[in-house]
C-alpha cells in the first residue's frame, strides 16, 4: 500500500472513479500496452523514505561536500563564489514564480512576463546591446547557439575561436557545430600576454568565416583586445560574438561599444549559487537587426483590450513550437528562475553597486596576484591586464597544493594542464568581492611554505 | 492614485521606481590597496558611464517583485492542466534539501575527494533513471528536454558515422510530435520526414514503411504520444526502423504515464531522454531550469557526453575517458540543483510510489476525459494515458467560440488553461494533463467549469469571446507586440 503526501486520491476515490469509468481495476487502464513491452517486474529502486528519513539522508550526502559556507574558495574557471544578497533567495523562493511554467497564458502570467522583460532590459543596459532573450542553458551553450545563428545569418560554415576561450566552451561549440558540419578553426595564444594571438587569428578569418568568437576577460582571466577582434571579424564580413563576465561590466566597456553583434555570457555570478555547476544561465544579447534570428523566449510590451500595458511572449514565429523544423533553435525550457535571480541581483546592486562589486574583485585579485607572485617557487606567467582571475605556476602539482591548503579549508584551481599541456603545473586563482585580505594572506601563507 | 486596485493593476517597471542615490546593496569596504582604474586597466577598455541600472531601496525591490509574483498563476495556487508539461505538485522537502549549503555552495571544479556526497547522488541518480527507463547508461549533463534531444541525436549520428553510416540524414517524426523534435533534427544537421498518424492516433505503419530507407538516422517518438495515446504497434515500429539500420529515440516528455508499467528501453528504444521537471516533480521555475538526462543502450554508451560519474571501490569519480564521446553540450555536470530535487523525489516515492504515480495520473486523465467528452468533441475515443485531447470544434462551428476563447474564459474560473492548438493534427485542440497530484474534487470542479463554459458558448457566446474579465489585464494584443516591438526598456532613469 502506497501512502504519499503527494497523492490526494484515497482508495475510496479510486474505486469511485473506476466505477464511474465502468472499470474494475486500474490495471484495465493499461490494457493498451502490449504484453511484449509490458514491464511485469518491480522497479529495482530503494524503498520509499519518510520525510524525516529523507532529510537525514540528504543532509548526510550534503555534509560530504566542501561548500562555500565552510570553505574559502579561490576556485574559478567559469563558476564563481560571489556574494548573493538575501533578497535574491527571498524573491525566487516565492512559489508563485517557481511553480509556474513558461507564460503561455499571458493574462495569468504577467508577473513572470514583466520580470522577463525587466531582465531583458537589465541585460541590454549591462551589455550595451539592443535586444536580449529570456535566457539560455548556460554561457557555453549560449556561445554555441550564437555561432549557429551567425552561420545562418551569413550562410557561411566556419567559425574561428582562439584557445583562450574556455575549453569547456570550446568543447560545447565543437559538439554543436559537428551536426551541421561547421568548421571550427582554433587560433593560438601569445605565451607572454596570455591573450589570443591576433595575427594568427586574422590569418584564419576568411570569406567562409561566419563568426569570430572571443571570451573577454578570457579563460586565463586576461583582458583581450575586443576592438581589434571586432575589426578583424567585420573586415571579413563575419559576425563578432563575445562572451563576457557580467560582473566585469561594472568597470569594462560594454560589448555594444566595441561592435559586438552578439554578446553572451555565463550569468551565474549574478545572484546564482555555484550548485556544483548548475542550474546557471546563459545570457544572450544581440543587435536589434538580429532579433528575428534570436533563439529562445522574448517578452515584449503590448496593451490589453482596455488599452492598459501588459506583457506577452513575442516574435514567437522564431520558435520551435510554432515553426518546428524552421525554428532558429530547438530551445524550449530555459533557465527562467535563474534569470529572475539575475534580474533581482542587478536591481539590488543597481547603478553604483555593480561598479563597487567589480572594483572590489579587481583590487582584491590584484592584491592576491602580487602576494602569490612574490612567493618563492611561484610565478604568474601572463602579463596582460586581468580582472578577477589569473594564472599561477606552482612548484608542485595542484593536487598537492590543494591537499595542503585543505588544512586551512582553502582551495585554488582548476588545473590548466588537462586542456593546455604546455601549462602543466599552472592553475587559476579567482578572487571575488567575498574574499578578505586575511583570507588572501592566509592563501599566500599556505602556499608559501610549499616551495 | 491610491487603493489596492490601482497598485495591482499597474505595477510600474523597476526602472520607473528608480531615484538617484537609493540603494539596496550592502558591501564591505575595500581592505586592500587600491589604485586608479586607468592605471591598472587599459584606458580605452574602461566603461565611461555605469550601466543605467535602477537605483532603488531594498523595500522597493521586495515589494515590486512580491507584487509581480501575485500577478501569476502557479501550481501552488491552483490546477494547471497544461498538456505535455506535467505541472504536478512540487514537494517542499525537495526545495529544502536542494537548498542545503552542501549542495548549493559546491564549486563544480572542486577536487573529487571533497565532493563525494554530490558524486554519490549523481551516480545513484544515473542508476535510478537507467532502471526506470530500461537503458544501460545515463548522462545527467543536458539542461532540458530539448537539450537532451540534441544530445541524443548527436550520439546516434556519431554512432552511425563510426559504423560507416555517416551518409544517413533523415529523421522521421510523427505529425503529432512536439515542436522540439523537428527543430532538434535540424540543429543536429539532419532533415525531417513527417509520418502521418493513423485513425487510432498512432504512427501509421504504411506511411512509416514508405519513408524508411537507408538514409534514416532515427525515428523520434513520444510514447504515449501527444494525444495521450500509447502506441500499441511500438514493437512493429521499432522493427521497421531497426531493419532499415535506423535507431529509435524516445522523447521522455510523457514518461509520467508508464512508470513501472512499461520501460522505453524494453520496447526497443535505443536512446531516451527524461524530463526531470515533468516526471520527477521539480518545479518549472516560470520556464526553467529543467534537466534532461539522456539514457542509452550499451552499444551507444561510448558516445555519451563527458564527464560521466563512475565508481571504483567506494570512491566516486568523474570519468572523462568515454572513448568516442560527442564531447560536451554545456559546461560542468548538468543542472545538479535540479537533479538533487528529482533524486529526493525518487527516494520519497520508491518503486511502488512511482508506479502509483502513473496509475493515478492515468486514472485522473481518463476520469476527466469522460466528463469533458459530454460537451466537447473527443477525437480519439479510447483509453488514454496521462493526458488527452478534446476539440472545441463544435463550439466554433455552432457558436463562433474558438478554443482560445474557451482557454481565456477558464482563467475567470481560476483555472490555468490546458495546452491549446496542439497537437497540430487536432483542430481547435485542448490538451489536458491533470497529473496525479490533483484530487477527485479538483477534477470535478474543473469539469464543471468546462461544462459551464460550454453552456455559455451556446447561450451567450460573447461572454466567452470577451474573456477574461477577472485577471489583472484583459485579453492582450499579441500582434501589436510584433508590429511595435518593445522588448527592452529604453527610457532614461530619473536623474540627479
Amino acid at each position: 500500500m502506497v501512502h504519499s503526501p503527494y497523492l490526494p486520491n484515497t482508495e475510496a476515490d479510486r474505486r469511485a472513479m473506476l466505477a464511474e469509468l465502468g472499470l474494475d481495476s486500474v490495471e484495465d487502464l493499461f490494457r493498451d500496452i502490449p504484453e511484449e513491452v509490458r514491464f511485469r517486474g518491480r522497479l529495482d529502486l530503494p524503498p520509499a523514505l519518510s520525510e524525516p528519513e529523507l532529510l537525514a539522508h540528504m543532509k548526510a550526502l550534503a555534509a560530504k561536500n566542501a561548500d562555500a559556507s565552510q570553505w574559502v574558495l579561490f576556485l574559478g574557471g567559469g563558476a564563481y563564489d560571489h556574494f548573493i544578497p538575501s533578497v535574491v533567495g527571498h524573491v525566487i523562493g516565492r512559489s508563485e514564480f517557481y511553480t509556474a511554467y513558461t507564460p503561455y497564458q499571458a493574462e495569468v502570467s504577467q508577473g513572470v512576463l514583466q520580470s522577463i522583460y525587466e531582465y531583458q532590459s537589465l541585460i541590454t543596459r549591462l551589455t550595451g546591446m539592443g535586444v536580449a532573450n529570456a535566457s539560455m542553458y548556460d554561457g557555453a551553450s549560449a556561445m554555441a547557439e550564437a555561432a549557429l545563428i551567425a552561420c545562418a545569418a551569413t550562410r557561411r560554415k566556419k567559425v574561428v575561436v582562439p584557445m583562450t576561450v574556455s575549453p569547456e566552451y570550446q568543447e560545447t561549440i565543437r559538439t554543436y557545430m559537428a551536426g551541421q558540419k561547421i568548421e571550427v578553426a582554433v587560433a593560438p595564444y601569445d605565451g607572454e600576454t596570455g591573450t589570443a594571438d591576433l595575427s594568427e587569428l586574422e590569418k584564419l578569418v576568411d570569406g567562409d568565416t561566419a563568426a569570430v568568437l572571443l571570451q573577454h576577460p578570457n579563460y586565463f582571466g586576461c583582458l583581450e583586445d575586443p576592438d581589434e577582434v571586432s575589426r578583424i571579424a567585420h573586415g571579413a564580413g563575419a559576425l563578432f560574438v563575445v562572451a563576457v563576465d557580467p560582473i566585469s561590466l561594472g568597470v569594462l566597456k560594454p560589448p555594444g561599444e566595441y561592435g559586438a553583434d552578439i554578446a553572451v555570457g555565463e550569468g551565474q555570478p549574478l545572484g546564482n549559487p555555484l550548485s556544483f555547476g548548475g542550474p546557471h544561465l546563459g545570457f544572450f544579447a544581440a543587435t536589434e537587426k538580429l532579433i528575428r534570428r534570436m533563439p529562445g523566449r522574448i517578452a515584449g510590451v503590448t496593451v490589453d483590450k482596455d488599452g492598459d500595458r501588459g506583457f506577452v511572449l513575442t516574435f514567437q514565429t522564431r520558435e520551435q513550437h510554432i515553426r518546428r523544423e524552421k525554428a532558429t533553435s530547438n530551445i524550449c525550457t530555459n533557465e527562467a528562475l535563474n534569470a529572475l535571480a539575475a534580474a533581482v541581483y542587478l536591481t539590488v546592486m543597481g547603478r553604483e553597486g555593480l561598479v563597487e562589486v567589480a572594483k572590489l574583485c579587481l583590487h582584491k585579485a590584484r592584491y592576491a596576484r602580487e602576494r602569490l607572485s612574490a612567493l618563492p617557487g611561484f610565478r604568474t606567467p601572463f602579463r596582460a591586464p586581468f580582472f578577477k582571475e589569473f594564472v599561477v605556476s606552482g612548484p608542485r602539482p595542484l593536487e598537492d597544493l590543494n591537499r595542503s591548503l585543505a588544512q586551512r579549508r582553502m582551495l585554488v584551481g582548476p588545473d590548466l594542464g588537462r586542456h593546455y599541456p604546455e601549462l602543466e603545473g599552472s592553475f587559476l586563482v579567482a578572487v571575488t568581492e567575498k574574499r578578505t585580505r586575511a583570507e588572501i594572506d592566509g592563501l599566500a601563507d599556505g602556499l608559501g611554505g610549499l616551495a | 492614485m491610491s487603493g489596492k486596485g490601482y497598485v495591482y493593476k499597474n505595477e510600474p517597471l523597476i526602472f520607473e521606481l528608480s531615484a538617484p542615490g537609493r540603494r539596496a546593496y550592502s558591501l564591505p569596504a575595500l581592505d586592500v590597496p587600491a589604485s586608479d582604474l586607468a592605471e591598472v586597466l587599459p584606458e580605452d577598455q574602461l566603461r565611461r558611464e555605469p550601466a543605467a541600472l535602477p537605483e532603488v531601496s531594498e523595500v522597493d525591490v521586495v515589494r515590486h517583485f512580491t507584487r509581480l509574483s501575485q500577478r501569476n498563476h502557479g501550481v501552488d495556487l491552483g490546477f494547471y492542466p497544461l498538456g505535455s508539461c506535467t505541472m504536478k505538485y512540487n514537494p517542499k522537502v525537495n526545495e529544502v534539501v536542494a537548498n542545503l549549503d552542501g549542495f548549493t555552495g559546491v564549486h563544480p571544479l572542486t577536487p573529487e575527494e571533497l565532493v563525494q556526497g554530490a558524486l554519490q547522488l549523481m551516480y545513484e541518480m544515473q542508476g535510478y533513471l537507467a532502471e526506470i527507463g530500461g537503458v544501460d547508461e545515463v548522462s545527467l549533463q543536458p539542461a532540458a528536454g530539448a537539450h537532451g534531444e540534441f544530445t541524443g541525436v548527436s550520439i546516434i549520428r556519431a554512432y552511425l558515422e563510426d559504423r560507416g553510416e555517416g551518409h544517413r540524414y533523415k529523421i522521421i517524426i510523427p505529425d503529432s510530435a512536439h515542436g522540439t523534435n523537428p527543430a532538434t533534427a535540424v540543429v543536429a544537421g539532419c532533415r525531417t520526414v513527417e509520418v502521418k498518424s493513423d485513425e487510432r492516433g498512432g504512427v501509421d505503419l504504411e506511411s512509416l514503411k514508405a519513408v524508411v530507407d537507408e538514409d534514416v538516422v532515427c525515428l523520434m517518438l513520444t510514447n504515449p504520444n501527444t494525444l495521450g495515446l500509447f502506441d500499441e504497434n511500438i514493437r512493429e515500429i521499432a522493427d521497421i526502423v531497426h531493419k532499415a539500420g535506423g535507431l529509435l529515440y524516445y522523447d521522455g516528455a510523457n514518461l509520467n504515464a508508464t512508470m513501472g508499467y512499461a520501460r522505453p528501453g524494453d520496447a526497443g528504444f535505443d536512446v531516451v531522454h527524461f524530463n526531470l521537471h515533468k516526471t520527477f516533480a521539480t518545479p518549472h521555475g516560470g520556464g526553467g531550469p529543467g534537466s534532461g538526462p539522456v539514457g542509452v543502450k550499451k552499444e551507444l554508451a561510448d558516445y555519451l557526453p563527458v564527464p560521466v560519474v563512475r565508481k571504483t571501490g567506494d570512491r566516486y569519480f568523474l570519468d572523462y575517458s568515454v572513448p568516442k564521446t560527442i564531447g560536451r553540450v554545456k559546461s560542468f555536470h548538468g543542472n545538479f540543483g535540479v537533479v538533487v530535487k528529482a533524486y529526493a523525489y525518487i527516494r520519497s516515492m520508491g518503486p511502488d510510489g512511482l508506479k502509483r504515480v502513473s496509475e493515478d495520473a492515468v486514472l485522473n486523465a481518463n476520469f476527466l476525459m469522460r466528463k469533458l467528452a459530454r460537451d466537447y468533441h473527443l477525437t480519439y475515443d479510447r483509453i488514454c494515458k496521462h493526458e488527452f485531447v478534446v476539440s472545441g470544434v463544435r463550439q466554433k462551428e455552432r457558436y463562433g467560440v474558438k478554443t482560445l476563447d474557451i482557454a481565456k474564459r477558464l482563467l475567470d474560473y481560476d483555472f490555468h488553461a490546458p495546452t491549446v492548438y496542439f497537437p497540430l493534427i487536432v483542430p481547435e485542440a485542448l490538451m489536458v494533463e491533470p497529473t496525479e497530484t490533483e484530487s477527485r474534487e479538483t477534477l470535478e470542479a474543473f469539469a464543471e467549469a468546462m461544462a459551464a463554459i460550454a453552456r455559455e458558448a451556446a447561450e451567450d457566446p460573447d461572454k466567452v469571446t470577451g474573456a477574461p474579465y477577472t485577471t489583472f489585464v484583459k485579453r492582450l494584443d499579441e500582434a501589436r507586440a510584433v508590429r511595435q516591438p518593445d522588448v527592452a526598456f529604453k527610457g532614461d532613469l530619473e536623474e540627479k
